[in-house]
């Protein structure tokens, strides 16, 4: 466990925490990134400029953490090209199919105790352990 | 309007404050999210604390927002109105899974993750976004 970073993490967390807090508070919307950027694909009039700011600030956020920060806020991609492509592709279509991801189900669905959010997340949860095992220690 | 602008501040505001949470926690990084997810290697539980901390914030939030009529600047919520635990839910979960597991990208570390300018991280989510308009596609024919 040499890489565990328990105390940004709880930052970084309290912080996520405060920006869907906010996000309820100020637009009475979820803060669930797969909704947000699904959205722009196919919104109906008038409903994408709040979705164009959230994604332009997501990027500005990290963006500041990153030139702050430098070598210490790696991005390192482990999968290969194809693992990458097939994996977006699943990552895409299964949260839309879905109707959320970990932000989404794991966080705002959670926070106001939705049974499908606990479900979703259980399961996306439980597969993705049950994925990195099979490609990690069986194959 | 007014507040449609104010709006749109909020929201680049929430943006920017998600965005720095997620880099702070280093959940941006797909090789320590696959660090938590691999339960069998050397184990990382930094998640659980990101997880953790965001919902030590948001679980009382949500309750003391949720009695108010409604938000500061808009009418009402848009909350999500399914009830029902079905299959497109469970299999969308699924296929996400999947997805997260082999990359440990999920939908908000790719997008912030674009900032690095990586190769890898550009082509995760050229396939995520791909992937969303399939489905929108196959729902509407």
């Amino acid at each position: 466990m040499e890489d565990f970073t328990p105390v940004s993490g709880l930052i970084g967390g309290l912080l996520i925490g405060l920006a869907v807090t906010l996000m309820l508070l100020l637009n009475g919307r979820i803060a669930g990134i797969s909704g947000i950027v699904g959205g722009l694909l196919n919104t109906k009039g008038g409903d994408s400029g709040w979705r164009v700011a959230f994604v332009a600030g997501l990027l500005l956020g990290a963006l500041a953490y990153v030139v702050a920060a430098g070598a210490r806020a790696p991005v390192e991609v482990l999968a290969s090209p194809p693992a990458i492509l097939v994996g977006g592709l699943l990552v895409g279509f299964g949260t839309s199919l879905g109707s959320g991801c970990t932000s989404g189900h794991g966080l705002c669905g959670l926070a106001r105790f939705s049974r499908r959010s606990i479900a979703a997340t259980a399961v996306f949860f439980g597969v993705a352990m049950l994925t990195v095992f099979l490609t990690r220690h069986v194959f | 309007m007014a507040s449609g602008a104010l709006r749109t501040l909020a929201a680049l505001a929430c943006g920017a404050v998600f965005g720095l949470g997620l880099a702070v926690s280093g959940m941006m990084n797909p090789a320590k999210v696959i660090g938590f997810l691999d339960v069998a290697g050397d184990w990382d539980p930094t998640l659980i604390f990101v997880m953790g901390g965001a919902l030590l914030v948001t679980i009382p939030s949500y309750r003391a927002i949720l009695v108010r009529r409604g938000p500061i600047l808009d009418e009402g919520f848009s909350l999500p109105q399914k009830k029902a635990i079905d299959a497109p839910l469970i299999g969308g979960a699924a296929l996400f899974g999947i997805g997260w597991g082999l990359v440990g990208f999920c939908p908000g570390p790719a997008v912030a993750a674009l900032v690095t300018g990586l190769a890898p991280v550009f082509g995760f989510v050229a396939a995520m976004v791909a992937g969303m308009a399939l489905h929108g596609w196959l729902r509407s024919s």
